[in-house]
């Protein structure tokens, strides 16, 4: 490059420095002024956001509460040989009655009592009824400890609440997650639990089956629209575009809301089906609390984002391309299938990806109008937080749903690209 | 689209059946917000209509639902909660995320898709991890059941859709005008609000409005994160629809309605604008 001047050194710019250098330098300083503006975003997205995730997901594994309240046990127990079916010695009783009397003095018992429970049900009563009196224990005089426990509730004498003790002691766990999966730890490692306690499986195959279902009716309902709002004079178009973007804009709850409304056994539905005579005032449909109304309402408020990617895609199709096909001789049915519709499939991905990624996480509307048999796992996580207050429970299973959605996430971004997402 | 003069039966038929099914859709998607509107003037408490309804008569017809919503104490609480935070939330998304769609709009964004990636997905995480999150999280730092963590944590939601409609208008943004207007001698922040933010301002008043409406009718991450003290209008709705559903949320519903079509008509004036002017701009 340097051939043209009569020096044969480098190319210098206005301030005698060579350009390359130059021109890196100013590269690097545009690339951290770019930054610099992003910074406070990404600084505040971090902390509101990606923390909270996080910490919410470390709480799926943490599992501190067992060997912070009972740290002799703990330490006791580490020797003993859960497989051999004989109880502990009589040291680690010592330890537990030890433990026990600091956790009632300081009101903890009660606490692991209630972890350990959600793996081996009745430990909970056991650690309550003994915790009563583990404030009065006098831990020089009155052993031996082994008898005495056992003396106070039988199941210190069950060598299944020392294994669940033993088992769950390390500060992190599985547990939590094979709860999530409808495991649990037995003698010999994971195991299933018994038919009847499996839900979660269930429910994650049903949250996933539903959204499915929703997806596929909201391409059904989807395509004829986009199509004619793509084919559409202008003016037209852009007058039933409202009719789509009126929804979208209008609140979720006034939708659900509605919604109820007119699935209400003494709705509007019901009543227009009643006076028609299609349905018997006696024997009015159930359409509400099952799985049928959130299909429904799902459908109606998902579908303006089915809409929109694939009227965006369709837009893009020139209608020559149809024209020419029937002019070499295909029918319709060919036009539209071997022409017209392959080239709307990048709409319908990213539609159904959308789709699929909005209604696996919903909440509100199941809990509105799915009863029981209509609800999704996010359900089951809020009925852990706020109910059943098993936050570890709650966040493996949103850590499993979380999965599900970054798999997808990351599959729109590969096919679809987050740059191309469009609002309206 | 319109059918040609040699169109077989067939295609006729089809035509229209295609027509009439088209039109069932479009009334599958507008009936149940269009019918909240007239069962808010019921003059009973019931969610459906009348006789006197049904036949025009005046009698059937009533404001008793909108007077409750507006004597109501709690529903005049929530309201007023809404419009505390929602205008707040808003401020901070679009103010942070603004920059940050014009420094994502640079030319050499190191790790630009990882970036984007992570200020999207609060769009994309379910709605209730990131209540959890914020409810654990928020509860470990103070921040749970106090107006500021309702307004981050509102924020934090409104930002990806910020950033979608920002960085779609800078897309057209002429690049040489900043230039211009820095070879003139104006510094950064002078070309920022005299050049470069008139021009965008239709994004970013979309955006703020998307972040609006988010924030406004957000309820999962609310009723985590919030306590009574910051119980919004949506949030009420839920508990009124859980617990013993009143006809004021028709009221409510029909007034809510009323400010998204406002809202839409805004959006889309905006819209055609700002595609006018790109329309206008060289390059």
């Amino acid at each position: 490059m340097s051939d043209m001047t009569d020096t044969g050194g480098p190319v210098l710019a206005a301030d005698g420095t060579p350009l390359k250098r130059s021109l890196a330098r100013a590269l690097r300083r545009q690339k951290l002024r770019a930054l610099m503006l992003i910074a406070p975003l990404l600084l505040f997205i971090l902390i509101s956001f990606i923390l909270p995730v996080a910490d919410m997901l470390y709480r799926s594994v943490q599992n501190g509460i067992v060997s912070e309240t009972l740290p002799r046990t703990v330490v006791a127990l580490a020797d003993w040989d859960a497989d051999s079916g004989d109880l502990p010695e009589e040291a680690v009783y010592a330890a537990m009655a030890a433990d026990l009397k600091d956790a009632a003095a300081a009101k903890t018992h009660t606490k692991v009592g209630t972890r350990l429970n959600y793996e081996n049900p009745g430990i909970s009563s056991v650690f309550r009824k003994t915790g009563r009196k583990a404030k009065k224990f006098d831990i020089e005089n009155d052993g031996p400890w082994k008898e005495a426990l056992i003396d106070l509730n039988k199941g210190w004498g069950d060598p299944d609440l020392w294994r669940t003790i033993q088992t769950y002691s390390p500060p992190v766990t599985a547990g939590y997650f094979l709860n999530a999966v409808d495991m649990r730890v037995g003698p010999d490692g994971p195991e299933a639990r018994p038919e009847s306690e499996q839900i979660y499986m269930n429910l994650l195959g049903r949250t996933l089956w539903m959204s499915l279902t929703i997806t596929v009716c909201c391409i059904l309902l989807a395509y004829p629209v986009a199509w004619i709002l793509a084919n559409l004079p202008m003016r037209q178009a852009n007058m039933l575009m409202i009719l789509v973007l009126l929804p979208f804009w209008t609140s979720l709850l006034v939708r659900t809301s509605a919604w109820k409304i007119l699935l209400q056994q003494q709705g509007v539905i019901n009543d227009i089906l009643v006076w028609i005579g299609l349905v018997d005032d006696s024997a009015r449909l159930v359409i509400i609390n099952n799985q049928f109304g959130t299909i429904v309402a799902m459908t109606h408020i998902l579908l303006p984002f089915m809409i929109l990617p694939m009227y965006s895609v369709m837009q893009t199709i020139p209608p020559t391309y149809l024209r020419a096909a029937k002019s070499l001789g295909a029918t319709d049915w060919t036009a539209f299938w071997r022409v017209y519709f392959p080239q709307t499939i990048p709409g319908i991905g990213a539609g159904s990806i959308l789709v699929f990624i909005l209604a696996i996480g919903y909440y509100i509307t199941p809990a509105l109008v799915g009863g029981t048999k209509g609800t999704f796992i996010s359900n089951q996580i809020a009925f852990h937080i706020s109910s059943s207050l098993n936050w570890g429970l709650a966040s493996a299973l949103g850590a499993i749903l979380l999965a599900v959605v970054l798999v997808l996430y990351w599959a729109y971004d590969k096919i679809v690209g987050i740059d191309n997402v469009k609002l309206g | 689209m319109a059918l040609p003069p040699y169109a077989s039966t067939g295609q006729r038929v089809w035509h229209y059946t295609f027509r009439v099914i088209c039109g069932l859709i479009f009334f599958f998607l507008i009936a149940p917000i269009v019918v909240v509107i007239p069962l808010s003037f019921n003059s009973q408490d019931f969610f459906t209509f009348t006789k006197e309804m049904l036949s025009f008569d005046p009698a059937g017809y009533s404001l008793k639902h909108y007077r409750d919503f507006f004597g109501n104490p709690d529903w005049q609480d929530a309201l007023w909660n809404s419009v505390k935070i929602a205008p707040a939330a808003t401020l901070l998304s679009v103010s942070l995320g603004t920059l940050a769609a014009i420094g994502l709009s640079q030319p050499h964004v190191p790790a630009r898709r990882a970036i984007m990636a992570t200020l999207i997905s609060p769009m994309i995480v379910p709605l209730i991890i990131s209540a959890a999150g914020m409810y654990f999280f928020y509860s470990r730092i103070g921040l749970a059941g106090t107006y500021w963590g309702v307004v981050l944590a509102h924020a934090a939601l409104g930002i990806p859709f910020v950033i979608i409609t920002v960085t779609a208008t800078l897309v057209g943004f002429d690049r040489s005008l900043t230039r211009a207007a820095a070879n003139m001698g104006a510094d950064p922040v002078t070309t920022f609000f005299r050049v470069q933010m008139p021009l965008i301002l239709p994004g970013v008043i979309s955006g703020a409005l998307f972040a609006f409406i988010t924030s406004f009718d957000e309820v999962v991450v609310v009723i985590f994160v919030g306590s009574a003290k910051q119980q919004t209008l949506p949030w009420q709705m839920f508990t009124g629809l859980r617990e013993q559903i009143s006809p004021t949320i028709l009221a409510v519903a029909t007034i809510l309605v009323v400010i998204s079509i406002a809202l839409l008509t805004t959006v889309e004036l905006l819209r055609r604008r700002s595609e006018r002017l790109r329309g206008m701009s060289p390059g």
